[in-house]
């Protein structure tokens, strides 16, 4: 036999609802001071446009084509980040080099166009992986809202690195 | 004649003053409820649209304007477009009988911070915030929507339980007051804080409190809208301003119970221990107009509370409420209040009232 204490304690019971429980205002004054103290703590919100999170080094979003210690393109134009690309985001054409271009290539293939769909892509970093020059990197810039689909299907131009200029994001 | 035309144009101005002021209140008050759950939820809420979004009414109503106007094919045209005026109408008669505030005199002519002073204004108010559900009821079964009739159904057997429970409450009121006159209940509760009808009445209080919640249609009485259950309600059809306008009518109905509130059971337009003086200038009528907009503030300030803290009823227990707890309770008040009254004539301490 349960006793009186077991029996109040039980959170199955059903139908004996003591007296205080039935009126059900302690109840609702107690829910009342615990949205109340809700009330006055302070917004947890972050105000995305102006204030935002810090996001970790290794995010994967926006790409950027490196260069190297020459301020050469790494990119030799091998497509293999094409061919692991689960997506197919990526859409190479490889060339010859130019001679008059020589100087800023590792070797005699490059990318003549290099794009990605950045709709397409979903950002898994494969082409990262199979980048056998280190070339491709994900960064963590992650806004891209344009107006356009075909703004989004970023050239070579957008990707690769700028000779001393900025890189993508900051840090 | 002059006299006639004068009392016209002080009575248009009163009019015209207070119906902005509530319109004022009620804009803002969608905001204030936005604002408000944010905060209970620790957030912000609407922060865009002008500082502290305080031009979100606007941009709310704009877009209200620019959405499309869409009348459901079959649906009886005419209630249809006719439903959320009425709500709006119904909830904005009732402004015609509060006491928003003391007379005031300028020279000797005396101006009453009421539109019109009903001696049986009591009575008037429960006939038109009951009113306001026909806009729902005929909203509900013009739109010819299966979901749109059972809110339109709930509303109407929801506000008729409830409104039994609200006039037991205001009977005992009357009974305590000796009078139907929302201004000399008023003037009955001035002075001392304990003058207050809440004291005297404290169990017809909480159920005048109760059913003016379910009046509102406000969580957790909110049934008629059900969203889980009804899509959207009786204003499942509506779109445009025509459902800009079931919302306002909404929140009107709510600013003037909160008002209905304050005036019988805190004091009005009071201020506690503070007598009104014989030949008030028009400080005073401010004054009391700023006192009585606080409490009735500070009840919308709870009912938004309420409805950020307890979850909806499900229909049977808000019948039992209605039925099995508000209306005995308000019955035993009646005796309770009838035979404490006569008690306290024949020992002679009726007091003031």
């Amino acid at each position: 036999m349960p006793t009186d204490v077991q029996k109040k304690n039980d959170p199955f019971r059903k139908y004996d609802l003591t007296l205080m429980e039935r009126l059900y205002i302690p109840a609702i004054a107690k829910g009342m001071a615990v949205t109340l103290s809700h009330f006055f703590k302070k917004p947890v919100t972050i105000q995305y446009p102006e204030q935002k999170t810090d996001v970790s080094h290794r995010w994967r979003g926006r790409h950027v084509l490196k260069r190297d210690e020459f301020g050469r393109e790494r990119c030799v134009g091998c497509k293999m980040c094409e061919l692991a690309c689960p997506a197919d985001a990526i859409t190479i054409q490889s060339a010859e080099v130019p001679p008059e271009r020589r100087h800023m290539h590792t070797t005699e293939r490059y990318s003549e166009t290099y794009e990605i769909d950045m709709l397409r892509c979903i950002y898994c970093g494969l082409c990262e992986e199979a980048c056998p020059e280190a070339a491709i990197f994900l960064t963590p810039f992650y806004e891209f809202a344009e107006n356009s689909r075909e703004k989004l299907v970023y050239n070579k131009d957008m990707l690769t690195e700028k000779v001393g200029g900025p890189i993508f994001y900051k840090d | 004649m002059t006299d006639i035309v004068l009392f016209l144009i002080v009575k248009s101005a009163v009019a015209v003053t207070m119906f902005v002021i509530v319109l004022g209140i009620v804009a803002y008050a969608t905001l204030g409820e936005r604002k408000i759950a944010g905060y209970f939820q620790d957030r912000h809420g609407p922060n865009r649209a002008g500082p502290w979004g305080i031009l979100q009414p606007i941009a709310d109503g704009t877009k209200f304007f620019f959405k499309e106007e869409f009348i459901p094919d079959r649906a009886n045209k005419w209630l249809f477009v006719i439903a959320p005026t009425f709500t709006f109408i119904a909830a904005g008669s009732i402004m015609a009988a509060i006491p928003f505030g003391d007379r005031f005199f300028v020279g000797d002519y005396e101006v009453k911070l009421q539109i019109a002073d009903i001696n049986i204004g009591i009575l008037y108010i429960l006939a038109m915030s009951s009113m306001g559900v026909y806009g729902a009821m005929l909203g509900g079964w013009a739109s010819n929507n299966k979901y749109s009739l059972m809110g339109g159904i709930r509303a109407s057997s929801q506000t008729i339980s409830y409104e039994i429970a609200m006039g037991l409450a205001i009977v005992a009121l009357i009974l305590d007051h000796a009078t139907p006159s929302l201004r000399q209940i008023v003037l009955n509760q001035s002075g001392a804080i304990w003058h207050w009808s809440v004291f005297t009445q404290p169990i017809g209080f909480i159920i005048f409190f109760v059913a003016s919640l379910a009046e509102c249609g406000r969580v957790p009485f909110d049934l008629p809208e059900a969203e889980n259950e009804l899509v959207g309600g009786y204003h499942t059809e509506y779109s445009s301003m025509k459902f800009g306008l079931f919302q306002f009518g909404e929140y009107t109905h709510m600013t003037l119970a909160v008002g209905l509130i304050a005036t019988l059971y805190f004091g009005g337009w009071n201020i506690p221990f503070v007598v009104p003086p014989e030949h008030p200038g028009i400080i005073w009528g401010l004054l009391t107009l700023g006192v009585f907009w606080a409490k009735a503030l500070f009840f919308m300030f709870v009912f938004m509370w309420i409805r950020w803290t307890i979850p909806r009823f499900r229909y049977d227990q808000l019948m039992n409420l209605g039925w099995k707890s508000l209306i005995p309770l308000g019955i035993v008040n009646i005796l309770v209040t009838a035979i404490l009254l006569v008690i306290f004539q024949d020992l002679g301490w009726a007091g003031g009232r």
